[in-house]
């Protein structure tokens, strides 16, 4: 055995990989419970491609063939329904644990300086997945899949002058027909699939270049001992490798209760009007996006000007992007920071999911009124992060981890 | 927590030990439904259920090809003397008594490898590499020489079969031709794809 | 006053977790609860038969398979034969048991008799919910202005003719005014029966029952399986979890 290691790594860095990135790398000893969601949307990124890889045998990308040949996974195919049920879970459970990912970095600053690029590639990786999230939900050509599809392709047309040719283009058709269908599908199946592995190497390179935050936001570095190993750090294998695998255990569970008891989700993930064929005549009554894509949505309903209700929407989702340059607090962790910042915070997660709440309901006065002030307080949450953090009033940081 | 600084390396080997086959039986029972959806679908199934066919109509000496799981099956009414020359074959023949039990079922383990002697019913595929064999009835053709007493030629890597489907020595096929299950459920109607003996 | 984000995180979750509660209670017309349990395979038999005696002549079940519904509802496939199969194939070859439950009549034809084209009943109750099959089958009522002689309350000038009026009966809609705050609003109070059928009203209401109940599962027809494969996967992760979390404690006595 040792031979054949010492004969691989005198032609491949496999022991340098082991020791860089896991072995060796030296981690804070003071994760939390909100350091599991990274490790966790690594494992979903694993269960969504083999579960993917798998539908592909068996799926029919024709508009003439798609929605029968779903069902034809779920009835006709051997565990075919267990495969896509595995596959339709996982896109809900991956933007649950990416948005819980998302958060803590927000609460314990893991964007500021030195992890820049680490959040601006986790942002590019967010962007591709709710494009890949997207053009996977055409792809069972439902009603839904349909009418969401149609909707959102059509936001392109208020980009001034050239909107219209533009969706056109994306389209392949007048409308949404067989050559969007067909393009999504490769898109879906390899394009974006491929660029989320890409970001998300990236993302664990640059991590691993710079090291670990933590919940104290403490650069553990800056204390080492006489072999150069930081003192509050532990190698990430074994310690915290054991630790994510109670972490991805517990997430199974929870990820199999849906899986096998509550599939559609209550119709949030398998929405009820996709269990009809698309039908280019008839729009369902009731137009939602799947919940994931909702507070955004609602940011766009919010807005009564067409290209201004676009931008507005863009715009929340590109402002994220500068969140590393828009905070300029020294301090990471909200631990020790102000309880403005405190409150703006917990405003703009409430927010985030009272919009998301707004974005289903049927258009009305209220509605539109709460969407309005809701997306006020998104965009609110930025500027006045921006104006309090330069001379944010924080506590002390110790020197050390806390815990 | 830290009240002995000593680990206990034994502690820890049979948790990982034990840890690690928890989970790998675990992954063994993921790989189940990914492995069997590779498994013919119920609409595939379906597509090869037995198959009926009636020979009432079929003229002896002619050759009748139906389907069944996507695969030509023959169905030939031999004539006496076609019967009676099959026995001429057998010395150049590599199984002439049809010893290999997967090439027929038990029914079909005879000399004419068929339940009514003048029918034959064969999977239209050769088993060297997949071929469909040409029917060849005709009596010494100029390319297949004098003794040829009829049967199946495969154009691909010229495997010859006499007219009960077994195969000549000195060619590429291993076995002689499939014989598939079918059972007759009136004189000349006849289910492919059936054991009598299963019903 | 102190605010951490650990304290309110609780009552952030169970707002995210109320949130589709509240959009579910806001669907606007009132369905009766379908008496269905997935499980009654006597149930489910007796649905199977009403939905080949009243529904299958025009609507099709396009992705349902004649011997799955041997095989679940266990039945021979003899019987399932002789209760569902009554033509032929397109082209008139034997309708096989491995088949799916087509039907001969066309799009156009459906068109020029119904107004509409007969939609195909596989997903119906994974689409409207069984609620809606449930309470739309019964709120059919006397309308001398609709060609089919019918209309129905929860389907406003439905195509479908009421094909199960002489079971049901005949009845007509009595009214009563809600007023939501200043506007009043004509709402269905009760049936009443005008012409009695051939079953009593609490049989009718059991015989749309079990046909509801084939009808969810012809439109997942896994759903058995399914949860009786979770429990046990939940049972193998407790096990996983028991000894993953021990290996971690274990691990973690140096960091400690």
């Amino acid at each position: 055995m040792a031979n054949l290691l010492g004969w691989i790594d005198d032609r491949f860095p496999l022991t340098k990989m082991w020791n860089d990135h896991l072995a060796e790398y030296y981690t804070p000893k003071n994760f939390n419970f909100w350091y599991f969601f990274g490790s966790l949307a690594l494992m979903v990124l694993v269960i969504q491609i083999i579960s993917g890889i798998f539908l592909t045998m068996h799926y029919k990308p024709d508009d003439a063939m798609a929605f029968a040949s779903v069902e034809y996974i779920m009835r006709d195919v051997p565990y075919g329904w267990l495969i896509r049920y595995i596959h339709s879970t996982g896109a809900t459970a991956f933007f649950i644990v990416v948005y819980l990912h998302m958060l803590r970095g927000l609460m314990y600053g893991s964007y500021k300086k030195p992890r820049e690029l680490i959040w601006l590639f986790g942002m590019f990786i967010y962007l591709a997945l709710m494009a890949e999230a997207f053009m996977g939900y055409l792809l069972p050509w439902g009603q839904m899949s349909y009418w969401g599809a149609q909707v959102i392709i059509s936001l392109f047309s208020a980009i001034p002058v050239v909107g219209d040719d533009l969706t056109l283009w994306i389209r392949g058709d007048f409308v949404i027909g067989d050559a969007t269908l067909n393009r999504f599908f490769a898109l879906h199946v390899i394009a974006l699939p491929l660029v989320l592995v890409f970001l998300v190497i990236a993302h664990i390179l640059a991590l691993h270049e710079v090291g670990s935050n933590n919940p104290d936001g403490v650069e553990i570095k800056k204390n080492k001992d006489a072999n150069g190993i930081p003192l509050d750090g532990i190698p990430f294998h074994p310690y915290y490798s054991v630790k994510d695998i109670v972490g991805v255990v517990v997430f199974l569970f929870f990820f199999s209760v849906v899986l096998f008891y509550f599939p559609d989700g209550g119709g949030y993930m398998l929405e009820y009007a996709n269990f009809e064929a698309a039908n280019a005549l008839k729009t369902p009554e009731h137009i939602a996006p799947v919940w994931y894509f909702t507070p955004f949505y609602a940011i766009l309903r919010a807005v009564p000007d067409k290209l201004m209700g676009v931008g507005a929407m863009g715009g929340a989702i590109v402002v994220l992007f500068f969140l590393p340059w828009i905070d300029r607090c020294k301090v990471k962790s909200i631990r020790y920071r102000s309880v403005i910042f405190k409150v703006n915070l917990i405003v703009f997660c409430i927010g985030f999911v009272v919009l998301g709440w707004l974005a289903m309901q049927p258009v009305n006065e209220t509605i539109t009124f709460l969407s309005r002030l809701f997306t006020f307080l998104y965009f609110a949450f930025f500027v006045v992060l921006f104006v309090t953090s330069k001379n944010e009033s924080t506590k002390p940081v110790p020197d050390r981890v806390t815990s | 927590m830290s009240t002995d600084n000593v680990v206990d390396t034994k502690r820890r080997r049979f948790l990982v030990n034990a840890t690690s086959v928890v989970a790998a039986v675990g992954a063994g029972f993921v790989a189940v439904p990914f492995l069997s959806s590779w498994m013919p679908s119920e609409r595939a199934k379906n597509a090869g259920a037995p198959v009926e066919v009636d020979i009432s109509k079929l003229e002896v000496g002619r050759l009748l090809v139906v389907e069944w799981q996507s695969k030509p099956v023959w169905i030939i009414k031999r004539s006496d003397k076609t019967l009676a020359d099959l026995a001429k074959n057998d010395e150049n023949l590599s199984d002439p008594n049809s010893e290999n039990i997967d090439q027929q079922p038990a029914y079909a383990q005879n000399h004419d490898r068929s339940i009514k002697p003048e029918v034959i019913i064969l999977v239209g595929i050769c088993t060297h590499l997949g071929c469909s064999p040409s029917f060849r009835p005709e009596i010494g053709p100029a390319d297949l020489g004098a003794d040829w007493l009829g049967g199946f030629f495969c154009p691909c890597h010229s495997s010859r079969f006499d007219l009960a489907g077994r195969v000549f020595q000195g060619v590429p096929a291993p076995t002689n031709l499939v014989v598939p299950p079918h059972m007759y459920v009136s004189d000349n109607v006849i289910v492919i794809g059936r054991d009598g003996e299963a019903v | 006053m102190k605010i951490t984000i650990k304290k309110l995180m609780p009552i952030l979750m169970v707002a995210a977790m109320l949130m589709p509660a509240l959009v579910l209670g806001s669907s606007g017309a009132k369905l009766y609860t379908a008496p269905i349990d997935i499980n009654d395979k006597a149930s489910l038999r007796r649905g199977a038969k009403a939905f080949a005696d009243y529904c299958y002549s025009c609507h099709a079940a396009t992705f349902m398979r004649f011997n799955r519904i041997a095989k679940d509802l266990e039945m021979s496939e003899d019987d399932v034969r002789e209760m569902m199969i009554h033509t032929r194939g397109k082209k008139g070859e034997p309708t096989k048991i491995g088949d799916v439950m087509e039907v001969s009549m066309t799009d156009d034809y459906a068109k020029n008799a119904f107004g509409t084209a007969v939609p195909d009943l596989t997903l119906a109750a994974r689409a409207r919910g069984a609620d809606w099959i449930y309470t739309y089958l019964r709120s059919f009522y006397v309308d001398a202005d609709r060609p089919t002689g019918f209309n129905n309350i929860v389907f406003a000038d439905v195509g479908m003719p009421h094909v199960l009026w002489s079971l049901q009966g005949l009845q007509t809609p009595v009214y009563k005014t809600v007023m939501h705050g200043d506007i009043g609003v004509e709402e269905l109070d009760h049936f009443e029966q005008i012409q009695t059928g051939k079953l009593s009203r609490v049989e009718y209401d059991m015989f749309l029952g079990d046909l509801t109940n084939f009808m969810v599962y012809i439109a997942e027809p896994v759903q058995v399986e399914r949860r009786s494969m979770g429990w046990k996967v939940l049972l193998f992760l407790v096990v996983l979890f028991g000894f993953a979390y021990a290996l971690k404690k274990e691990y973690w006595k140096d960091v400690h």
